[in-house]
């Protein structure tokens, strides 16, 4: 069972993160869940969401606890919520920042990406509230390889409400751009 | 989908021609939804919105005794607040079908997961199911109509997701089509209803002497009645649509285990996973899981425990000076029945979670001969 754990803050696209990506595993033949874990749930608040991806069923629905992959929306998150929590050294850390990986930490597989330019970029809301998940997708997709990029672009469009290219593209160009501070 | 676009689906797919509810979290989705598929025309019902709990189960117990299919939803506080008039339902034998998604009861206020609601109302006269899976939620909804319509039932059924474990947690669902729906339920035809053409009176008065006690006798036979009613429509489910709920009581890995765990909703879901585990490790446990609260699966634990060295029950709410709700329940329907100790476990109130290691320790307690009740993950000593 592969786990991840989204960290963003209320309204940034956290939990639709999380559906995207089980959407996603869900399109290669796999079974996948994703849950939200609301705490007093308003925009700004630190937020978490999970998924979980299996080939066989999933039963198991506490909280994730020991994520594979934790994916981080936005990196003051960082400063009130202990993201790398039960993460071990051959798990990935995904944050959106324009710091190179090596900047954020040496303890676990690491990949930066500036999703905030990306969605600016693609007119994914305004600089100061930035729609970033469909960005973080793509980069997901590359950094783990759990979900293939066909797969992650096909639930972007999919599960976006609206803009579904740009979100698209946004995916595909991170892609691209996210930086792999391991070597591989 | 979410556990709440599934229920909402069910209600599509059952053809449900009047809802009235009130918003709550976390039931608001189910609500929202089903208000977006009235105002699209995607469903043919109507929808009224009223200003309490109250007044929906009264709208919906109005248009259900007009012979229409009605349907509400709710959670907590507003079904605490529906009390009065889940007894009406039941008593003028409505058979309306509701969800309920399990929410923990203030003070203080919180939103998340518990089973504290639904539990007060096992006196209701309600039928109550407690669902692990989305799919499972939408499927209870065809058959739960489908029960208490049954002619000899003719009793309200409430369907539980537990609060944001399954009720916003997305996974795979299959979703039925219209036409298998339609030919698995047929449409309502109430026996009794309001009709101008045939004007008379419903649920008037009753001195001691009058029919009062004995219906309420009858209503007791109906429940029983349903027993019957449950299995039936369940083996029908699966004819139709190949997905198997084994009535009121589902045994996993029950046939060579020493020892069980009783639980019920998602609660159980976990617990499997964990047996799965344990068993690959050589240990001879299993699971029971509760389906049906009300009617309470009393044979069928006498049944499935017989053989086996302990139990223990898993509440996700409690009776405050007893133990945990269904702990007395089990506890009452194997006194004398079985020889084995039964543990009460009480975890996971206001929504903590139940981790995977909670389960473990209740395995080793129950191999261990607890026969108390107590506490799991709680400070303060048990």
């Amino acid at each position: 069972m592969f786990e991840i754990r989204f960290h963003g803050r209320g309204g940034q696209g956290a939990v639709t993160a999380s559906k995207i990506l089980a959407l996603a595993a869900f399109k290669e033949g796999k079974y996948a869940v994703s849950f939200p874990f609301f705490g007093t749930e308003r925009r700004g608040a630190p937020v978490t969401a999970f998924t979980r991806i299996d080939p066989d069923p999933i039963l198991l629905k506490t909280q994730v606890y020991t994520p594979d992959a934790v994916i981080v929306l936005d990196s003051y998150v960082m400063n009130s919520a202990d993201v790398m929590n039960g993460l071990d050294s051959e798990g990935f850390l995904i944050v959106n920042t324009s710091a190179d990986p090596e900047k954020i930490s040496r303890s676990f597989r690491v990949a930066t990406v500036d999703a905030t330019a990306i969605a600016v970029d693609h007119g994914l809301g305004n600089r100061t509230n930035p729609i970033i998940n469909t960005a973080m997708i793509g980069a997901l997709s590359k950094v783990t390889g759990i979900i293939s990029r066909n797969a992650a672009l096909s639930a972007v469009r999919e599960l976006s409400p609206r803009k579904k290219d740009e979100n698209a593209s946004a995916a595909d160009q991170a892609y691209d751009l996210v930086k792999i501070g391991w070597a591989e | 989908m979410t556990g709440n676009e599934a229920v909402a689906m069910g209600v599509k797919l059952a053809n449900v021609g009047f809802i009235s509810a009130y918003p709550i979290t976390p039931q608001t989705t189910i609500v929202e939804k089903l208000a977006e598929m009235v105002a699209n025309r995607e469903i043919g019902a109507r929808y009224v919105e009223v200003e309490s709990e109250h007044s929906a189960m009264g709208a919906v117990f109005a248009s259900e005794l007009a012979g229409v299919r009605s349907y509400t939803a709710t959670s907590s506080h507003g079904l605490l607040y529906m009390h009065e008039m889940l007894h009406w339902t039941a008593g003028q034998r409505l058979p309306v079908v509701m969800s309920v998604v399990n929410r923990s009861i203030g003070p203080p206020w919180n939103i998340w997961s518990e089973q504290t609601d639904s539990m007060n109302q096992r006196d209701t006269g309600w039928m109550q199911v407690y669902c692990e899976s989305n799919q499972e939620a939408l499927d209870t909804i065809l058959m739960g109509y489908k029960i208490a319509e049954s002619k000899d039932v003719m009793l309200p059924l409430m369907s539980m997701e537990d609060a944001f474990i399954l009720s916003h947690t997305s996974e795979p669902v299959e979703l039925p089509s219209q036409e298998e729906a339609d030919s698995f339920l047929p449409r309502l035809d109430l026996p009794f209803r309001i009709d101008t053409g045939n004007p008379l009176g419903y649920g008037s008065y009753s001195t001691p002497d009058g029919p009062f006690m004995e219906l309420k006798k009858d209503m007791m036979e109906s429940m029983k009645n349903s027993r019957q009613a449950i299995k039936k429509v369940t083996r029908e489910f699966a004819d139709t649509f190949g997905r198997d709920y084994s009535g009121l009581l589902e045994e996993y890995m029950m046939s060579d285990a020493d020892y069980a765990l009783i639980a019920s909703g998602t609660l159980a879901s976990t617990g499997k996973y964990v047996v799965k585990n344990l068993r690959e490790k050589g240990l001879k446990v299993g699971l029971l899981r509760i389906r049906f609260f009300r009617p309470f699966p009393d044979r069928e634990l006498i049944e499935a425990v017989s053989g086996l060295k302990g139990v223990g029950v898993l509440d996700r709410s409690v009776s405050f000076g007893t133990a945990g709700s269904m702990t007395n329940e089990v506890r009452a329907a194997l006194y004398g029945k079985a020889d084995i100790p039964v543990a009460g476990f009480i975890a996971g109130l206001g929504g903590r979670d139940v981790r995977i290691e909670d389960f473990r320790k209740m395995y080793s307690m129950i191999a261990d001969g607890f026969s108390g009740s107590t506490y799991i993950n709680a400070r303060g000593g048990e």
